[in-house]
């Protein structure tokens, strides 16, 4: 661990201290918010991880009745039926705050009459096709769905990773830093009172021999008078 | 107000026309790139883009990573998945964990 480049004293030492109070309680806090973020995370990304899965299939399987579809008609015709769609699908984006992760909140809404979604007369069509855009529009809202949660955890394990690290950060460099500067500034002081100590008695020392000689000379002095 | 955009090939992409999002049907990766780039972007909440033609254009997907909007979404393409998406949620619990605990 690195001592900090600071002059050894006691206004240093307090306010050192005071980092460390701050840093204590900041890593506190941050780990409380680690843990609660990582647990709401990893329940939203079980929750992505199933919906993925069942929407793929379920999209596949689109995909699947489209091919049929495709395989009964022209695809002139096809391309035609669906080029001009009925409804018009369009999204509003809120804002939900997970532990001060601000997540989007898609709200969809569909323009148009949404009890016939075919955009189609259903004489030059096939069934094959109702049926694969039915099992497409069926898929859309589970789609939407994915798209929200998709984001939100990506958001969210960005900001959880940035957590982490601060915490990490506080934890192993910053508090044990301080906790030393803290122990090596005291331990300074500490030799130097010490020191004072020492030499104050030193001193006394001397000053007594001094006059311990001076009395000693002038007794001298005057038996030899 | 957001619109839906749909990225992928003409096959995968037509029957969401019907369903009334907005579709790009492209043929090759630089021009899925370059919806993805371009400004227009913006005035999509979601963006799906195959997987086939998201394996090519990572980078310009990376672009709107840490945005809001555009939520740039994964699906399979009439090709069928190739695991990117799957894939993909393990690497963010990877990521925010350290170590992907859900196991796969």
């Amino acid at each position: 661990m690195a001592r900090l480049n600071v002059n050894p004293t006691r206004q240093e030492m307090a306010r050192l201290k005071k980092r460390l109070k701050t840093a204590q309680r900041g890593h506190k806090l941050l780990k409380d918010m680690r843990d609660e973020m990582m647990m709401q995370f990893l329940e939203l990304v079980r929750k992505n991880r199933a919906l993925r899965t069942s929407v793929e299939q379920k999209l596949m399987r689109a995909h699947g009745s489209f091919v049929l579809a495709a395989a009964s008609m022209s695809e002139e015709s096809m391309a035609e039926a669906l080029m001009c769609p009925r409804q018009t699908v369009s999204v509003d984006v809120d804002v939900k705050n997970i532990m001060s992760v601000n997540v989007p909140v898609f709200n969809f809404s569909t323009s148009g009459d949404s009890s016939d979604i075919y955009p189609y007369g259903f004489g030059f069509t096939s069934g094959e096709l109702d049926n694969a855009v039915f099992s497409l529009g069926d898929v859309l809202t589970e789609l939407l769905e994915l798209a929200q949660m998709e984001k939100s955890a990506e958001l969210m394990s960005d900001e959880i990773e940035k957590t982490r690290r601060r915490v990490n950060a506080l934890e192993y460099v910053t508090i044990p830093d301080l906790q030393e500067t803290i122990r090596y500034i005291k331990m300074k002081l500490e030799e130097n009172e010490r020191g004072n100590t020492t030499r104050l008695m030193k001193v006394k020392d001397m000053m007594l021999q001094e006059q311990l000689e001076a009395s000693q000379a002038a007794r001298e002095a005057r038996l030899a008078q | 107000m957001y619109k839906i955009g749909v990225i992928g090939d003409r096959d995968s992409v037509q029957g969401f026309t019907a369903l009334g999002l907005t579709t790009f049907a492209v043929s090759d990766a630089d021009e899925a790139k370059d919806i993805l780039r371009s400004p227009e972007a913006a005035e999509y909440a979601v963006l799906f883009i195959t997987e086939q033609l998201a394996a090519e254009c990572e980078h310009a997907i990376a672009l709107h990573r840490y945005n809001r909007t555009p939520a740039v979404i994964l699906i399979p393409g009439k090709d069928g998945s190739l695991g990117i998406g799957l894939s993909n949620v393990g690497k963010r619990v990877e990521k925010a964990v350290g170590s992907n605990i859900l196991g796969d």
